[in-house]
C-alpha cells in the first residue's frame, strides 16, 4: 500500500520563518517530476508475472504494488524506460506522451 | 487480474527515500541509496560531501530522504561522520549507525586523505562510496576512478584517459579494516545482504558500489541495469569481500567471463576506441581477475582471519 | 585551587572544566602542550571526552563540526598554517550555527617558516563569522575558554580563544583554577535546539537558492549583533561566581589619558609597564586593550577614548594593500562619531620581532611629535 505523505511547497514570508541553519522541514513529493518525461510506461497486467522487479529497479520510486499488482505513480515517473527493459515477460510498453 | 497469487519482493517493501528527487533518468546512484536505506532502516545518519547526491536530495527546505543528512563539506565525508558518531556517543546515542555517502570524487581524490585517516584509526562509521566513475556533479570532469579509455570533459577523445582506474579497494585493504566489499546495483539482494552485515559490525566498514551515469557515460537511461550486470560479468567490477584486508570471497563467481566488447559498445564515452586499445583494456581485466582469483584461492587456504 | 600552568595548559584546563565531550585536534607549534595535556586527561578520565587524533587540521574541525551538530560540546586548537588550512570550516561553523571553541595559537604565516608571535593568522579569519577573543595573561585565557563555551551555546555562534606564541602559550604563571562544581553551575550542559535527531530527520546544510540564502545570513549577522551585551553580561556572571570580571576590553589608566596606546595580546600587558615609566616622566598614557576584536566593540571604544587628544593604535599584523587591521578598523569605528582625533597606526612585532616597554616609549614619541600622522603605516623596529 503507498503511504500519502505530506507533499507542500514551503514559502518564507519572512526571515523570522526561516531557521538558524539551512535545515529541511519538508519532503521533495511536491516536485511531480512526472513532468520531465516524453515517453512513459504501460503495464499489461494481463501478462505481468508479478516478479516484482520492476518495482525492484525504479530509480524514482514510481513503481508500487497494490493488490498484488505493480502500479505505476505517473506523477513522479521520470520515463527512464528501466522497468520496461528489464521486464522478464517484456509486458511493460514505452509509449509516447500525449501532448 | 491475478489478485490469488502473491507478489513476490526480493527486498522489504517499505521505502525510506520519496519521489520527486532531482536525479536524472535512469540514475545508477539513486538505486545504490534505496537499496542501501533498505539494509539500514530508520536509526542512520548520513554525512554526504558534495556529489550528486548532495544534490539529488533536494534543496533547502526539503528533503528526499527520511533519515538525518549532514551535508559536509567536500572533502570531510569519512572525517564528518567521526565527529558526527563521536558525538552521537557522547549524547548516550551508541545505536544510531553513522555513514559517510559520497561519490567516487569524494572518495578517490579530494576525500581519501580524511578516509584513510579514518581507516587507519578504524573509527566506528559505514563509509559507502557510489561509483559512477567520473566528477559528475560538476559536469563530467574525470576522477581517479575514472577507467582507461573513458572520454570525460576533461579527458577528450584526443586526448582520453590513459591512467587506470584507481584501485580504492585494494587502498582500503591495506589499511585492515574489518569489512570491505563490492557491490553493483545489477545485484541489489547481494547489495542489501553487505549493507545488512556492515551494519552490524563495529569499526571501518568500507562498500564500493557500482552506479552507472547515463548522463556521464553517455548511455541509454534504460541501459543502467543491464551495464551493472554486465560489469560483473565481464569482471571489469567484480564482486567481492575482504575481511580484515586479508580474506578474501568472491560473491559472484563467473562460469564463463564474458568479453568487455558488448559493454563497452553501449556507452558513448568508450566509442572513440580501436581494436587495439579494447585489447588492452580486455588484458587488464583479464590480470586482474586472475590477481584476485589467486587472493580468494590463498584465503580460503586459511583457517583464522589473522588481523 | 592555584597552580603555577602555562598559557597552552590553561586553554586545556579551561576545556577540562568546560566539560567538553569531542576535542578533535592536530599538533603544531606551538599548540602542542594544549593537546598533550587534553589528551592525557581523556586517557586518565580527568575529562570524559571523546579524542579523536585526526591527520590535519581540516579534518579537525571537520570531526568537530560533525559532533557538535550530533549535540556534543567541542573543543579544539590550532595556530597559523592549521587555521589556515581549516580557512573553509570556519565558515562551515559559523554558517552552520556550530558553537565550536576555538584557542588558536596567534603564529606567524609562513614562508619562511616561523612559530613565532604574529596576530596575521586569527585577524585573516576575522570575517568568518567566529568571536574572536585576544587574552594577555594565562588567568585570562583559562576564564576566556569557560565563558565562550556560555557565549558560543547561547549564540550558537563559534569563538576562539587567541594566544601570543611563546610570549603567552609558553609562559608560566599562577592561575586559580575554579572548581568543577562551580563552572558546572556556571555553565549548564550544551543542550542545542538543532541537532541530529533520527526519530525527526532532517537534511542540514543543503542546497540554498538566492531565495534562502540572505535571510539566514541576516540571521547570522543579528546574532553577532547581540555578543557585545552578552559578553559583558557573561563576564558579570562569570565575576558574580569567582570573582574576576573581564569583558570586551581591558582599559588601563584611560580616564585622563592625552595619549591612548590601543593593543592586543601580550603586548597589553607590556604596555602597563611602559606607561607607568612614562607618567614618571609627565606623560599622561593610557592603554585601551581590545580583547573582543569579533564582534568589534564599537561603542566602549568610542566612549574609552572620547576625551583623548591622540591615539595610538599598535598591530603586530598587517593587511597588505592595506594597514594594520587593528588600526584600520578602530578609525572605521570613530567615523561619523569622532572623527577629528588624530589616529597614529604603528605596526610592530612582525613575526615574533620582540614588543618591549621601549617599544612603547618610541611609540608615544613618535606620537607626541606630530599633530596629525603623516602616513597610514609607521613602521617600528624594522632594519632600514
Amino acid at each position: 500500500m503507498r503511504k500519502k505523505k505530506q507533499a507542500q511547497k514551503i514559502v518564507f514570508k519572512s526571515e523570522k520563518d526561516v531557521p538558524l541553519m539551512a535545515m529541511s522541514t519538508g519532503t521533495m513529493l511536491h516536485n511531480k517530476t512526472g513532468a520531465w518525461r516524453n515517453i512513459k510506461p504501460v503495464i499489461d497486467l494481463d501478462n505481468c508475472i508479478q516478479c516484482g522487479i520492476c518495482w525492484k529497479f525504479c530509480p524514482d520510486v514510481s513503481i508500487f504494488v497494490e493488490d498484488e499488482l505493480p502500479v505505476i505513480d505517473y506523477d513522479y515517473c521520470k520515463g527512464c524506460g528501466i522497468c520496461a527493459e528489464e521486464c522478464p515477460t517484456k509486458c511493460i510498453a514505452m509509449v509516447e506522451e500525449e501532448k | 487480474m491475478k489478485k490469488e497469487k502473491k507478489m513476490t519482493l526480493s527486498l522489504p517493501e517499505e521505502e525510506l527515500m520519496n519521489s520527486g528527487h532531482l536525479a536524472c533518468q535512469g540514475c545508477g546512484a539513486t538505486l545504490a541509496m534505496r537499496y542501501f536505506l533498505k539494509a539500514l532502516g530508520q536509526k542512520v545518519v548520513f554525512c554526504i560531501p558534495a556529489c550528486c547526491w548532495s544534490i539529488i536530495d533536494g534543496p533547502f527546505p526539503y528533503s528526499s530522504l527520511d533519515v538525518p543528512i549532514f551535508h559536509c563539506a567536500f572533502e570531510t565525508a569519512a572525517v564528518s561522520a567521526s565527529g558526527v558518531k563521536a558525538g552521537l556517543e557522547m549524547v548516550g546515542d551508541t545505536e544510531t549507525t553513522v555513514v559517510a555517502w559520497a561519490g567516487d570524487g569524494g572518495t578517490f581524490d579530494i576525500g581519501i586523505q580524511a578516509l584513510s585517516a579514518v581507516a587507519e584509526r578504524n573509527d566506528d562509521i559505514l563509509y559507502v562510496c557510489y561509483d559512477n566513475e567520473a566528477y559528475m556533479n560538476t559536469g563530467i570532469q574525470r576522477s581517479s576512478a575514472t577507467p582507461y579509455g573513458a572520454w570525460t570533459t576533461t579527458t577528450p577523445v584526443k586526448h582520453f584517459k590513459e591512467r587506470p582506474k584507481k584501485d580504492i579497494d585494494a587502498i582500503m585493504a591495506a589499511h585492515r579494516i574489518p569489512y570491505i566489499a563490492t557491490a553493483s546495483i545489477g545485484y541489489p539482494e547481494d547489495l542489501f545482504r553487505k549493507a545488512k552485515k556492515a551494519k552490524e559490525i563495529k569499526g571501518t566498514r568500507f562498500l564500493h558500489i557500482y552506479a552507472p551515469c547515463p548522463t556521464g557515460w553517455k548511455s541509454r537511461p534504460e541501459d543502467t541495469i543491464r551495464l551493472a550486470r554486465m560489469v560483473v560479468q565481464n569482471a571489469t567490477f567484480p564482486i567481492y569481500e575482504i575481511e580484515w584486508g586479508e580474506k578474501y570471497t568472491l560473491n559472484i563467481k563467473l562460469k564463463e567471463k564474458k568479453p568487455i566488447n558488448d559493454y563497452l559498445k553501449i556507452q558513448g564515452r568508450f566509442r572513440h576506441l580501436t581494436g587495439k586499445e579494447i585489447a588492452l583494456m580486455q588484458d587488464e581485466v583479464d590480470r586482474k581477475w586472475e590477481r584476485l582469483l589467486s587472493l580468494v584461492n590463498s584465503s580460503r587456504e586459511k583457517d583464522q582471519i589473522p588481523r | 585551587m592555584k597552580k603555577v600552568i602555562m598559557g597552552n595548559h590553561a586553554l586545556s584546563f579551561g576545556a577540562m572544566l568546560g566539560r567538553a565531550q569531542v576535542i578533535a585536534a592536530y599538533p603544531i607549534t606551538p599548540q602542542t602542550q594544549v593537546v598533550e595535556l587534553l589528551s592525557e586527561m581523556c586517557a586518565d578520565k580527568t575529562l570524559d571526552a571523546k579524542f579523536i587524533k585526526v591527520e590535519s587540521e581540516h579534518s579537525a574541525m571537520a570531526a568537530c563540526l560533525g559532533a557538535s551538530l550530533a549535540g556534543a560540546r567541542t573543543f579544539t586548537a590550532t595556530s597559523s598554517q592549521g587555521l589556515a588550512l581549516m580557512h573553509e570550516l570556519l565558515h562551515w561553523a559559523s554558517g552552520g550555527r556550530m558553537p565550536v571553541v576555538m584557542g588558536n595559537i596567534n603564529r606567524a604565516m609562513a614562508p619562511g617558516w616561523s612559530i613565532w608571535a604574529d596576530q596575521n593568522d586569527s585577524l585573516s579569519q576575522r570575517d568568518t563569522g567566529w568571536m574572536q577573543f585576544y587574552c594577555s595573561n594565562n588567568q585570562e585565557v583559562l576564564d576566556t575558554v569557560i565563558q565562550a563555551f556560555k557565549i558560543s551555546e547561547k549564540l550558537l555562534i563559534p569563538s576562539m580563544v587567541i594566544l601570543d606564541a611563546f610570549s603567552l602559550s609558553h609562559t608560566y604563571e599562577i592561575v586559580d583554577v575554579p572548581e568543577q562544581e562551580k563552572v558546572d553551575e556556571y555553565l549548564p550542559p550544551f543542550n542545542p535546539q538543532i541537532k541530529i535527531t533520527p526519530d525527526e530527520p532532517h537534511a542540514f546544510g543543503g542546497l540554498t537558492s538566492p531565495e534562502h540564502y540572505f535571510e539566514l545570513r541576516y540571521k547570522l549577522q543579528k546574532e553577532m549583533e547581540k555578543a557585545p551585551a552578552l559578553i559583558e553580561e557573561t563576564g558579570k556572571e562569570y565575576e558574580k561566581m569567582f570573582g574576576r570580571y573581564l569583558g570586551l576590553v581591558d582599559e588601563y589608566r584611560c580616564d585622563d589619558a592625552d595619549i591612548i596606546l590601543i593593543t592586543s595580546g601580550t603586548m597589553g600587558s607590556t604596555a602597563r609597564v611602559a606607561i607607568e615609566e612614562l607618567r614618571q616622566e609627565g606623560i599622561k598614557v593610557g592603554n585601551l586593550r581590545i580583547k573582543a576584536f569579533r564582534p568589534f566593540p564599537f561603542e566602549i571604544v568610542r566612549n574609552i577614548v572620547k576625551g583623548a587628544e591622540k591615539i595610538a593604535v599598535v598591530d603586530r599584523n598587517i593587511s597588505y594593500g592595506h594597514h594594520g587591521m587593528f588600526y584600520e578598523e578602530v578609525k572605521s569605528a570613530l567615523y561619523g562619531h569622532n572623527d577629528s582625533v588624530p589616529i597614529f597606526g604603528f605596526i610592530a612585532g612582525l613575526g615574533g620581532r620582540d614588543i618591549t616597554p621601549s617599544t612603547f616609549k618610541e611609540i608615544t614619541n613618535l606620537t607626541l611629535k606630530k599633530k596629525r600622522s603623516e602616513e597610514e603605516i609607521i613602521w617600528i623596529g624594522v632594519k632600514r
